[in-house]
């Protein structure tokens, strides 16, 4: 059988007209589908070149696994679905084939059969449909619930076949760029070129898009019509040449309007190179144009409405206007006898030039009960036969079709009318507007019992819908209605004012809507209205029966709507089938909402350039490159790349840390600090700023002076931290946490520009200003001595937390005497291009001393044997200033800090507060883990009472013992007691100690 | 071990269409009308009380940032310090605030016929010369970095871009503007 067929399609391999069209039949494509060769011309999609090939199988559905045919001519198709793959990773699955173009060598396949197209295994699906109603897979899957993750699950993905992904990583490049019009226009046929023109005209900015390879939209069909004069290709043609030669006009074909942002920014994606053979070097593949416009004019045009009705899903069953566009747009016949379904008279036109190309019209099965009018007159004229007040009953073919049976509708019933052989069947049911980007735009519609549509009535942005999409059909009318829009949305009137003549036939484009007057009993065959999700009359029915009523219920249940094509074809006979099943008024069924894209996005155009190195800025500092060929291992601290350890010989993370913290403690180390935050308050009020922000007194700070500050949220939660220092009466240098430091800068300028404007103080960035060098241990004076110029940094006259201006290697200082590690400790602040330079010196002149550089985990042990926390490990944001033990650093006198109302609550107060401790394991080699729970009582079983958990734990090198911190309820009250760690293998008894496990008396830090 | 450390900014090849700039004196002056006119003189380049614009006098140039806060750029050749000294001087007793920030960023300069549209791959920003016109600066972002930008003329953009984003910003440009220039 699928033999015979297949063998037909070769013998009809003259479906390509000998002229006309916009191909070009002397370039020969070559292109294979399923492995089979086929040659196409220059011009066609794989639709129209598989058509020209007498190629209509092109998928299985996807639930029942019917055979399926294309159905229509852009991008609203839903059932020819295709993978096309260049090589192993340019692979791209569920094309459309109707917006496929074909190259030279083109690969594609079709997707959800096996093993192959013609046989497949799972139109068993098709038989066994009863066992698989609307919904299904809510009813059937239910149980056991093992299952579903292991059997269920993966079998309907299995057999839910969208195409696979490659398994490769994309060699594709895809750009973005930012765009700015006065005039978008979405959509290039005769209502968008009209409105670029008028829009122009204005000397507006304009950008014209459109999602075909080709501007003119309709008119590449309609080709019968004449404009000003000549025919609608050539007027096309002019006003394409005319918008080209306009510096101030972007136009952008392959370009797809798929999303309507707020504030007139829209989403365009552009493929470049898709349709070439050979590409290009270095262009992207895509690019997503981000435009924001002045004013934006839809001209989104409309799909046309296939009908419902059953076995309406065989290939060779097309809409009537994409028969019409294969002829005429790529000279193609979609048959060789064809019957035409209408409830309109725009597939007459359709009619007469197919039967001009040689397909024999078998007959015009009209729904109107009286059809007259022009374009019927012509096709009567022309010898077509035209039945009125006909429905369809069925259809009958395997893989095509080869016959329709109609019915006459009378006085309310059906009876069976003629059976008709034919190859195709050609159904036009009117049009939907396509209102997908005003409906994303906010924009409010209507319902027009007019057009059976809804069409646009209220725009939410300064937007204008023009011809089709909001239901002007008439050519002159849609070609008036674009001008219009046009010139509206320039800012600048134009002199001219647009005028068209056209010649056309009037047209009756009455709509259709629901599924069709059957006769008793219908016939059992499927009539979909879904084509692309399997939904059917009777599946919606269902819904309805079983209690759902809305419209966006029914769509889950069913799914109707919902895949790739989002309903494009459906949504409308969907609703008016629910309607007619409640018995109520379309508008009260409503309507679904339309959702961004349009159509589907690649993940690589939404990237764009942040992928790989590029997906987030790699910030490093001045002596990175020291680091990277000290074989440092880095972290990753914020955007940060921080030197996390130096290992020498083969050291692992533990013993490099464990060299490097000895090192520090006996000798001296040196660290990059140039990550913490920097912001230079600046001004004769920057102490009362300091004093209304932080919880500290900063009145008494002397000048050349330091303190360590502690900045909390209104909430009385510590925020961040960091040593302030004041080097001038109206002057703070304030450092923050590495990955504080631009939220703390924007509190910081909530407060100055909105709380406080009236205090004089600045705030300014000085983060990358300075590199920092960190030199710390007991030997660091030693170091520091022979290099600093101008400041006396004996311990007598420069004491610990000293500030000062000087100079080191003939280059300005900011040198601090502080600490984070315990030790005697200083931090060399240079202007950051020097950084590297003084590292080097610094580094060179320690090696007397025994210098050892250290990374970020040793700065992490050191200052956790101090009990110094890290905000952000030992707080969470819900610590206040005394839980962390850190009351002290509150300035008392002060009426008011930033917190200090919400540390008066009474919860704030309670001693059942956790509150930071030491923790100290029993056995001296357990570490534990940082996260771990804390419970008072050993061997609890779930639900365990838990009081507490670690923050910071290390291996001690220096003091030979693990050490954790950690916050307890009640801790500072437990010193002493001995707590648990519940962990898999068992409790870990804990002993609470006090946080400082290092040199409690401060001895070291004040040498 | 030298006298004077040597001097490294963050290094980002040439192209035929982008350049670091040479190093550069920066401050941020803070303050009203009155110290934008007493620091005028000192400076050398004056102020301009329209947002967003640039003015230049010799090697000196004054970017608006804010309504109170001005970027001020000079040639690397002099003392921050003294300068700073003299500008202060001139402001003595009034609200203000100036602050060095000469290392914080380092200047880049995007030029040539595709300037505009290689930002625009990045900046969201209208950079038609109609819109954007020559002198225009704002701070603004390029893809996740900020940036200020400040076109110097119709085809040439001067970019200030924070230091520790150099890998980043020109890893950005040299990927947008592939396809106009190759690899």
């Amino acid at each position: 059988m699928s033999t015979a067929s297949n063998s037909a399609h070769r013998a009809d391999a003259a479906m390509r007209t000998p002229s006309g069209g916009r191909i070009d039949r002397a370039q020969r494509i070559r292109f294979t589908f399923d492995g089979q060769s086929y040659v196409g011309a220059a011009g066609d999609t794989l639709a129209s070149g598989l058509l020209a090939n007498g190629v209509h199988l092109t998928g299985r559905s996807f639930k029942y696994h019917r055979p399926r045919g294309i159905l229509a001519a852009g991008s609203e198709e839903p059932n020819a679905l295709v993978t096309v793959s260049r090589d192993a990773a340019r692979v791209t699955p569920n094309l459309r084939a109707t917006q496929v173009e074909l190259y030279d060598g083109l690969v594609a396949e079709s997707q959800n059969r096996w093993p192959s197209l013609d046989r497949d295994f799972g139109r068993v699906n098709d038989l066994l449909s009863s066992f698989f109603p609307a919904g299904f897979y809510y009813k059937t899957f239910m149980w056991p619930k093992k299952a579903w993750k292991l059997l269920y699950e993966p079998m309907i993905r299995r057999a839910a076949g969208l195409g696979r992904a490659p398994a490769e990583a994309d060699p594709d490049r895809y750009a973005q760029r930012y765009a700015h019009c006065d005039v978008l226009v979405v959509g290039a046929g005769p209502a968008g070129i009209a409105a670029a023109l008028a829009a122009a005209d204005g000397g507006a900015r304009v950008i014209l898009c459109d999602e075909s390879a080709e501007f003119g939209g309709s008119l590449l069909t309609e080709t019968g019509a004449v404009i000003d004069g000549q025919t609608a290709l050539a007027w096309v043609q002019q006003g394409i040449a005319s918008l080209a030669g306009n510096s101030r006009v972007t136009l952008l074909s392959r370009t797809t309007g798929f999303g309507y942002f707020p504030h007139n920014l829209i989403g365009l994606n552009q493929r470049l190179n898709d349709h070439v053979a050979v590409l290009p070097k270095n262009e992207p593949r895509e690019r997503l144009w981000q435009v924001r416009a002045r004013a934006v004019v839809l001209a989104t045009g409309a799909i046309e409405r296939p009908l419902v009705f059953p076995g309406n899903d065989r290939p060779g069953i097309l809409l009537a206007g994409a028969a019409h566009t294969y002829l005429n747009r790529y000279g193609v016949r979609v048959g060789t006898r064809a019957v035409i379904v209408t409830s309109g008279d725009d597939a007459y036109q359709a009619a007469l030039d197919l039967q001009n190309a040689g397909t024999e019209i078998a007959a015009i099965a009209d729904l109107r009960p009286e059809v007259a009018g022009a374009l019927p007159d012509a096709a009567r004229r022309a010898g077509i036969h035209i039945l009125p007040a006909s429905t369809v009953l069925g259809t009958e073919g395997d893989l095509r079709i080869s016959a329709v049976t109609l019915g006459v509708v009378q006085g309310g019933s059906v009876r069976a009318g003629q059976r008709i052989a034919c190859d195709a069947l050609l159904m036009s049911g009117g049009f939907t507007p396509s209102v997908h980007l005003f409906s994303q735009s906010r924009g409010k519609l209507k319902w027009s019992a007019e057009h059976q549509a809804f069409i646009p009535e209220t725009s939410a942005e300064c937007e204008r819908s023009a011809g089709a999409c909001r239901g002007v059909y008439e050519l002159a009318e849609v070609l008036a209605d674009g001008a219009m829009s046009g010139a509206a949305s320039a800012p600048e009137p134009s002199h001219t004012q647009r005028r068209f003549s056209v010649q056309a036939l009037k047209r009756d484009s009455r709509a259709y809507l629901g599924a069709l007057p059957q006769a008793n009993p219908p016939s059992s065959d499927k009539s979909f209205v879904d084509w692309q999700h399997d939904v059917t009359t009777r599946d919606l029915a269902l819904a309805t029966r079983e209690g759902f009523q809305s419209i966006e219920h029914v769509k889950r249940y069913t799914t109707t709507g919902m895949a790739t094509d989002q309903g494009k074809t459906s949504n409308l006979n969907a609703m008016a089938i629910v309607a007619k099943s409640l018995d109520v008024a379309i508008p009260q069924v409503g309507l679904t909402t339309f959702r961004m894209p349009y159509t589907p996005v690649t993940f690589g155009s939404l990237a764009g350039i942040s992928r790989g190195d590029l997906f987030d800025p790699v910030r490093t500092t001045a002596t990175h490159s020291w680091a990277q060929a000290r074989g440092a291992v880095f972290e990753n601290v914020g955007l940060w790349k921080r030197a996390r350890y130096f290992p020498r010989g083969g050291e692992d993370m533990h013993a490099a840390v464990a060299r490097e913290c000895l090192a520090v403690r006996s000798a001296c180390g040196i660290f990059d600090g140039s990550t913490l935050g920097k912001i230079e308050v600046v001004g004769p009020d920057a102490a009362e700023f300091m004093n209304r922000l932080y919880i500290n007194n900063w009145s008494n700070l002397g000048v050349g002076r330091a303190r360590y500050g502690i900045l909390l949220r209104d909430d009385g939660f510590i925020y961040d931290d960091g040593v302030v220092a004041r080097t001038g009466a109206d002057r703070f240098h304030v450092t923050t946490t590495t990955g504080g430091a631009p939220r703390v800068l924007a509190l910081m300028e909530d407060y100055r520009q909105t709380e406080w404007p009236e205090l004089k103080v600045w705030l300014t960035s000085t983060t990358e200003h300075w590199a920092v060098i960190a030199v710390q241990g007991p030997k660091s004076r030693q170091v520091l001595e022979s290099l600093v110029e101008g400041i006396d940094i004996s311990a007598a006259a420069w004491p610990h937390m000293s500030v000062g201006h000087g100079r080191i290697c003939g280059v300005p200082m900011l040198l601090f005497r502080v600490s984070f590690s315990g030790e005697l400790g200083f931090e060399i602040n240079v202007p950051a291009d020097f950084g590297l330079g003084v590292w080097e010196a610094v580094h060179a002149a320690g090696q007397a001393h025994g210098i050892t550089e250290y990374g970020t985990e040793t700065m992490h042990v050191l200052r956790a044997e101090k009990g110094y926390i890290i905000v952000g490990q030992d707080t969470d944001g819900t610590l206040t200033p005394d839980d962390a033990g850190l009351t002290w650093a509150i300035g008392k006198a002060k009426a008011d800090f930033v917190g200090k109302r919400s540390l008066d609550r009474a919860s704030m107060k309670s001693p059942d507060r956790k509150q930071l401790v030491g923790l100290r394991t029993k056995d001296p080699n357990v570490v534990l883990e940082e996260g771990a729970q804390v419970a008072a009582t050993a061997g609890q079983k779930p639900p365990m009472k838990l009081i507490g958990h670690v923050t910071s734990s290390y291996a001690s090198s220096v003091l030979g013992h693990s050490i954790a911190l950690g916050v307890v309820a009640g801790g500072r009250a437990r010193l002493g007691q001995t707590l648990y760690v519940p962990m898999p293998g068992g409790d870990i008894e804990v002993e609470v100690t006090s946080p400082v496990f290092y040199d409690p008396t401060g001895a070291r830090i004040n040498a | 071990m030298p006298d004077v450390a040597t001097r490294s900014s963050p290094p980002v090849p040439a192209t035929e269409w982008m350049r670091a700039l040479p190093p550069a004196m920066r401050f941020i002056l803070h303050g009203d009308a009155a110290v934008r006119a007493a620091a005028a003189p000192i400076w050398g380049a004056a102020f301009a009380e329209e947002p967003c614009r640039a003015v230049v006098h010799e090697s000196r140039a004054t970017l608006w940032l804010g309504p109170d806060e001005y970027l001020l750029l000079g040639g690397a050749g002099e003392s921050d310090l003294d300068v700073a000294t003299a500008i202060e001087a001139a402001l003595n007793g009034m609200p203000h605030a100036l602050v060095g920030i000469s290392h914080r960023q380092f200047a880049l300069e995007v030029s040539g016929p595709h300037a505009a549209t290689i930002l625009s791959g990045a900046c969201p920003l209208d950079l038609d010369i109609g819109e954007f016109t020559v002198n225009t600066c704002t701070r603004t972002i390029l893809a996740k970095s900020d940036i200020v930008l400040w076109r110097t003329r119709e085809d040439a953009f001067h970019l200030e871009v924070a230091r520790s984003f150099s890998g980043y910003v020109g890893g950005l440009l040299r990927e947008i503007a592939l396809e106009f220039y190759g690899g």
